[in-house]
């Protein structure tokens, strides 16, 4: 079998805490007593790998993967970006999936009752592999904000859920991309309970270069994962 | 050379049911609750098992993935080098009585750290609505209790704790059947790892 590379721990300054009661779900669900620290083994050095097999033509393109009869509602955007680890190398053709809110505010799935309209267009789901150098790149619409019971008048900020593997099963990342200058930013628990100075981590940023002219406006995400722990060793045999 | 900065993790949120396990939105699953067929070579067997909160109530929206060995002790992590029959990743999200369920077949061992065989375990992702971080853990046997007492991660957990890392054997007509409930918190909050 061949090596395998541990990877570097989770950077406790980057990433929020279990339990942040500000956002009142955590209060109950983040659990109490301190991880217990073990080796990574075979089973955390690997990962499933997918292909393009794995992927249709239309995934990575959410303003037509669900195309009924139009075009859904809303500014079209291309998010588009490179998943790298730590070191800054790419991390290639790994399965990047993502969901949001339509651009009113309303999720496809059954128990959002907001009363913002479904859009007949608009499914919010896609995904990609990321290609040689690390980009993926999707086209969607601008998800709008939308009200969640955890205080009084609470709104969550407009945001686009990501899910990564990377390449094992210890760097798997469960994340939200936020636009820039978004006013709700600042009233967000779930934003505000990562360290105040890894959040701009996930406000992408408005570039004119993944801008397509007379189409769309650009924005840039990038994601880092785990990068290799220092000492490349054999895990296994 | 500077490192680059981890992203932050967050939480999936409450509504990644259409995105990743989407059957019944009508757009195809990247992987469902078998990462097997019925042709697949081994013991076949059912996990199943509910996520509770600190109050002991049911966790209706928590995403539970698994990435396991086959009955030979091989991942099917290369391109190519699972098979039809065998993927070795599901995943289940959990119904209103926060239940999941996986139809699997029982993992191989595998070598630990140290190059001995680990006892047959199944790793598991956990993430959920309230979970700012995904949270790792890991399935073990109740009738692997000779190679369980000598596993190298299993040596690490306290031995207080142990039991919430065991899924126990239910009998059930036909079936094999595994219980593994995660408790959150709690006196029986499950073990959950540093990994
Ligand atoms: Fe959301």
């Amino acid at each position: 079998m061949r090596s395998r590379i541990p990877f570097r721990p989770r950077d406790p300054a980057s990433h929020p805490p279990m339990i942040h009661p500000d956002y009142r779900s955590t209060v109950l669900r983040g659990p109490t007593r301190p991880l217990v620290p073990v080796p990574q083994t075979l089973g955390d050095l690997t990962v499933p790998v997918y292909g393009h097999e794995a992927i249709g033509e239309l995934d990575h393109d959410l303003t037509r993967n669900a195309a009924r009869n139009g075009e859904p509602i809303g500014e079209r955007i291309v998010v588009a970006g490179r998943v790298l680890d730590e070191e800054g190398r790419p991390v290639r053709r790994t399965l990047v999936e993502i969901w949001q809110a339509n651009a009113a505010g309303r999720y496809v799935h059954r128990r959002d009752q907001h009363h913002a309209p479904l859009d007949p267009n608009f499914h919010g789901a896609g995904r990609c592999l990321t290609d040689e150098e690390g980009w993926y790149r999707f086209v969607t619409v601008r998800p709008g904000p939308y009200p969640w019971r955890n205080h009084a008048n609470a709104w969550r900020p407009s945001h686009i859920h990501f899910s990564l593997f990377g390449p094992a099963f210890v760097t798997r990342l469960v994340t939200q991309m936020y636009f820039p200058g978004d006013p709700l930013l600042a009233h967000d628990p779930i934003f505000q309970a990562v360290p105040a100075a890894a959040r701009e981590r996930l406000v992408a940023r408005f570039d004119l270069e993944l801008t397509r002219p007379e189409f769309a406006t650009g924005y840039r995400f990038d994601i880092v994962l785990r990068g290799p722990a220092e000492t490349p060793v054999e895990a296994g045999r | 050379m500077t490192r680059l900065r981890q992203t932050p993790s967050q939480t999936v949120g409450p509504y990644f049911a259409y995105a990743l396990t989407p059957e019944a939105y009508g757009y195809a699953a990247i992987a469902g609750n078998r990462p097997v067929t019925a042709e697949t070579p081994g013991r076949h067997l059912v996990i199943e098992g509910r996520v509770l909160d600190g109050a002991g109530d049911p966790v209706e929206d928590a995403l539970v993935e698994i990435w396991q060995a086959d009955a030979r002790g091989r991942y099917a992590d290369a391109p190519g080098g699972g098979s039809a029959d065998f993927v070795g990743f599901a995943r289940c999200g959990t119904d209103a009585e926060g239940r999941f369920r996986f139809e699997t077949v029982k993992p191989g061992r595998v070598p630990g750290p140290d190059g001995r065989l680990m006892a047959p375990h199944i790793h598991v992702c956990l993430t959920a609505r309230g979970l700012l971080n995904h949270l790792f853990t890991r399935i073990y046997f109740e009738d692997e209790a000779e190679a369980n007492a000598a596993d190298p991660i299993l040596s690490l957990v306290p031995e207080s704790r142990r039991g919430t890392l065991i899924a126990r054997r239910a009998h059930r007509h036909g079936a094999l059947v595994y219980r593994f409930d995660i408790h959150l918190q709690g006196e029986r909050e499950t073990v959950f790892f540093e990994v």
